[in-house]
């Protein structure tokens, strides 16, 4: 990717007075420490890029700037003067706007009305003046491109309805204006027309803060990058003087611990292939994917939220999507028409969303764990049989460690980590081939995570195919015997043993464009 | 330790159980109201405790009962049902006019229940495939099924006088002292009841209610169990509308106006919810019998009949403000 400007100028610090200071700020959640000690310099007219892994505390750092969240302690200096923000109300008077990362318009409302939503919120005429307000929308929009004030926002494209967004921000008489993953949904095209609007806007002396991972927009639009890393400040570099290598690293600089249970020994490495996928493509989400799950070995997906990880993985198990390309078990190819279909093949999905698309919340623990074949612990005419069903959550639930009262309670009585448990213990229910998990410790404590992972390697010795989703590097790192890196839609690469880095997979994610997979 | 429990709920599960003792809680508190209500009827009013006046109520409700089975089910997968009144009135119609052009009124009945299982399956297919909501379908459908009423009566209704003896014994007749009717009601109760609790087919309309996106992330085709749900509410009304017609001897397009209104309330304070998930027949049973009840000793106590409608608001309101603070709580 390369966006057609002109190498950066400096940013000096007599044209461009800093505008933003931000000095040992910190933030917690809890026992959570999502900020420490965080720096940040922002100066006029500069496009200042703030780069981080999934979790480093860029958004937190975000919503204190914008005043959605109060820091414990640290300071903030706009102009020379120390400022409290207590409400995104007060950070617009501050001359601070925000184009979010996901879309926040209201569809059937024009598009005039939607950028003057928070003006007439705060307004106290008591009618609308509609043809004024298309008149000032137009105004500004004609700055951005070309978009009707009048339309309706749901007539718009995606990336029009960014522009609505960026408007929306504007009316505000920002000074500070910060994009947060603006591009995350934009084709390459559309990209390419937004960083020709930032440009124009830093132009007229707009501090611009861009969230992103991706190394090339950074490169070729910032002027200098900011690494966060566990919710510290690591670095701030002008982009002329650093790498996409050293910002990479400093991302994801961190030693990995032991917390994780023993890899594959040598002696257990087998040829026998249990799921071969080939030229695994769908329309607009993932294409020739293709790959090998060996038996004995825990196979890991890497890459960026949004890489279409999840979606290859429903793919396979026909969950989603319209999917071309061949999956074959055991050497036997699969013809599945639906997810019904793949658990009866012996392949099964864990979801990343255990409340949303996992669990029955306030159904039972041991009608949650058969729901994935009931006639498993039901009679050949179809009625349950209570007792096997409730044998076979204890079983399960005593194979997992499971911490609870009976099995015959609500899941919603238990925490997170059994919950998961719960949820891993309904897809041990039909003995499974292979086994998807996305995200399997989302949302789990210290303790159960490890227990998770000593499952994960307990199942894949004893034959079962594992493949892990996961947005936490070192968590990939420590359980998989060998990773894939997807990135739009594509594996870019594949690590294993002592390739298997923070940064090698960081840069397949991020920077790789096309790269033959590794041998 | 490995309890047997033959229900979802685990209603014989562990103390700590809340949710089996929150249903528990519902079916015998609604029992207890029931009996107050009997206790302090049979001193306000010396015929209430009559076998004859027994008779009447069970009669009131039992027709009734049958489409309240289909809409609890209907409303556990996630599901409801406005057109059950109209459907049961359009089953009479078409098997009456059919009747009076010569059919026997069993084959004649067949045909009307087919054809109400036909309207079931087309709010299905609105529903699962076109994907519209629910309410607004069957909205639709009650209107329509009223015109259907109406245009093919011209808005009288259809005398069957010649109707044969042995089929208005469906609605009419007694074994012993019980009246067929309740016996037809109770068999419905008896095995949908047991169907609901015991069967996988019926396990996936739980699951389907309770999180639709999970059930379809455990390989459950939520769309079919819709379908399903909704065909069988309305079959369960076609069969509601015949025996009405055994009973009444006459097909009446009007028949059932706000019927759906009574039945979905009895299902509610029977503990189902809107929301899906959740519901027992045991329970939308005595939900019915505590309307009919509250209706038959108002009607004994001489109050308006207008009063009997608020009172029965005040009811349901009264039972799912309750059922919101339970919820509340438990979550």
């Amino acid at each position: 990717m390369a966006w057609a400007f002109p190498s950066n100028a400096v940013v000096n610090a007599m044209d461009h007075p800093v505008i933003l200071k931000i000095s040992n700020l910190s933030k917690s959640f809890g026992p959570v420490q999502a900020l420490q000690g965080v720096d940040l310099e922002l100066r006029r007219g500069e496009i200042h890029a703030i780069a981080g892994e999934n979790g480093a505390g860029k958004s937190t750092l975000m919503k204190v700037i914008d005043g959605i969240l109060r820091p414990d302690s640290g300071d903030i200096v706009i102009d020379g003067k120390a400022v409290t923000i207590a409400s995104p109300t007060e950070a617009q008077k501050l001359g601070i706007g925000f184009v979010h990362q996901e879309i926040a318009l209201c569809p059937d409302v024009s598009v005039a009305e939607n950028i003057f939503m928070g003006v007439t919120n705060t307004s106290k005429a008591l009618l609308m003046n509609y043809a004024d307000l298309r008149k000032r929308a137009s105004a500004i929009l004609r700055q951005l491109g070309d978009i009707d004030a009048s339309a309706l926002v749901r007539t718009l494209s995606i990336s029009q309805q960014q522009l609505v967004e960026i408007a929306k921000a504007l009316t505000l008489d920002c000074r500070i204006l910060i994009f947060d993953e603006p591009t995350a949904a934009l084709t390459e095209r559309e990209a390419k027309i937004l960083f020709e609007i930032i440009h124009r806007l830093a132009g007229q002396g707009i501090a611009i803060i861009y969230i992103s991972h991706r190394m090339a927009e950074i490169f070729d639009n910032c002027d200098r990058v900011t690494v966060l890393r566990d919710g510290r400040y690591i670095t701030t570099h002008d982009i002329s003087d650093t790498t996409p290598e050293q910002v990479v690293a400093a991302m994801v600089g961190r030693v990995i611990d032991k917390l994780y249970p023993e890899k594959q020994r040598a002696d257990e490495k087998s040829d026998e292939i249990i799921l071969d996928v080939s030229n695994l493509c769908e329309a607009a989400r993932f294409r020739d994917v293709s790959f090998k799950l060996k038996k004995g070995e825990i196979l890991g997906l890497g890459g960026l939220i949004g890489a279409g990880r999840s979606e290859i993985v429903k793919g396979i198990c026909r969950l989603e999507g319209d999917v071309t390309g061949t999956v074959a078990l055991h050497g036997k190819p699969l013809s599945l028409a639906h997810y019904g279909d793949s658990i009866d093949a012996g392949l099964v999905y864990l979801s990343e969303d255990r409340k949303g698309e996992g669990l029955f919340l306030d159904m039972s623990i041991a009608s949650n764990i058969s729901a994935l074949a009931v006639e498993r612990v039901a009679s050949r005419a179809g009625l349950i049989n209570a007792g096997r069903e409730t044998r076979q959550a204890q079983e399960l639930g005593r194979r997992l460690a499971l911490k609870c009262g009976h099995v015959n309670d609500a899941v919603s009585t238990l925490s997170g980590g059994n919950q998961q448990k719960v949820a891993i213990a309904k897809m041990l229910s039909v003995a499974p081939k292979v086994i998807f998990l996305d995200e399997p410790t989302r949302g789990v404590d210290v303790g159960a995570k490890a227990e998770i992972h000593r499952i994960v390697r307990d199942l894949a010795r004893s034959g079962v195919g594992v493949v892990i989703i996961s947005s936490e590097l070192p968590e990939l790192i420590g359980v998989c015997d060998r990773v894939l890196v997807v990135r739009e839609g594509r594996i870019t690469g594949e690590v294993a043993g002592d390739d298997m880095t923070e940064e090698n997979i960081m840069y397949l994610a991020s920077i790789a464009d096309e790269r033959p997979r590794a041998a | 330790m490995a309890t047997t429990t033959n229900s979802v709920d685990g209603e014989a599960g562990s103390a700590g159980n809340a949710l089996g003792r929150l249903f528990r809680m519902r079916e015998t508190g609604l029992i207890l109201i029931i009996a107050v209500l009997f206790i302090v009827m049979s001193f306000a009013s010396p015929y209430f405790l009559t076998w004859d006046n027994m008779r009447a109520m069970a009669m009131a409700f039992a027709v009734e009962g049958i489409v309240v089975v289909g809409m609890t089910i209907l409303l556990i997968s996630g599901g409801i049902d406005l057109s059950v009144g109209s459907v049961t009135a359009l089953a009479m119609v078409i098997a009456g006019w059919l009747f009076l052009n010569g059919l026997d009124p069993w084959t004649a009945s067949l045909i009307a229940i087919a054809a109400c299982t036909a309207i079931g399956a087309i709010m299905g297919f609105f529903v699962t495939r076109v994907g519209l909501h629910h309410f607004i379908v069957s909205l639709a459908v009650m209107v329509i099924a009223r015109g259907l009423c109406l245009l093919g009566t011209g808005g009288r209704p259809l005398g069957l006088y010649t109707l044969p003896l042995e089929f208005k014994f469906i609605g009419q007749g007694s074994i012993g002292p019980i009246p067929v009717v309740i016996v037809i009601f109770v068999l419905f109760v008896v095995v949908f009841d047991f169907m609901l609790r015991r069967t996988t087919i019926f396990r996936k309309v739980f699951y389907t209610g309770s999180n639709e996106k999970a059930a379809a992330y455990s390989g459950i085709r939520t769309s079919k169990v819709i379908f399903l749900t909704t065909t069988l509410c309305a079959a369960l009304s076609g069969v509601a509308g015949i025996i009405y017609m055994a009973r009444f001897g006459s097909a009446q397009p009007t028949f059932g106006v706000g019927m759906e209104l009574n039945v979905i309330a009895a299902a509610v304070i029977g503990g189902a919810s809107l929301k899906g998930g959740s519901g027992t027949i045991l329970g939308a049973i005595l939900g019915t019998i505590l309307l009919s009840v509250v209706s038959s000793s108002l009607a004994l106590l001489d109050v308006s009949i207008y009063w009997q409608d608020i009172i029965r608001g005040s009811i349901l309101l009264t039972a799912v403000t309750i059922d919101h603070y339970l919820n509340k709580r438990r979550g």
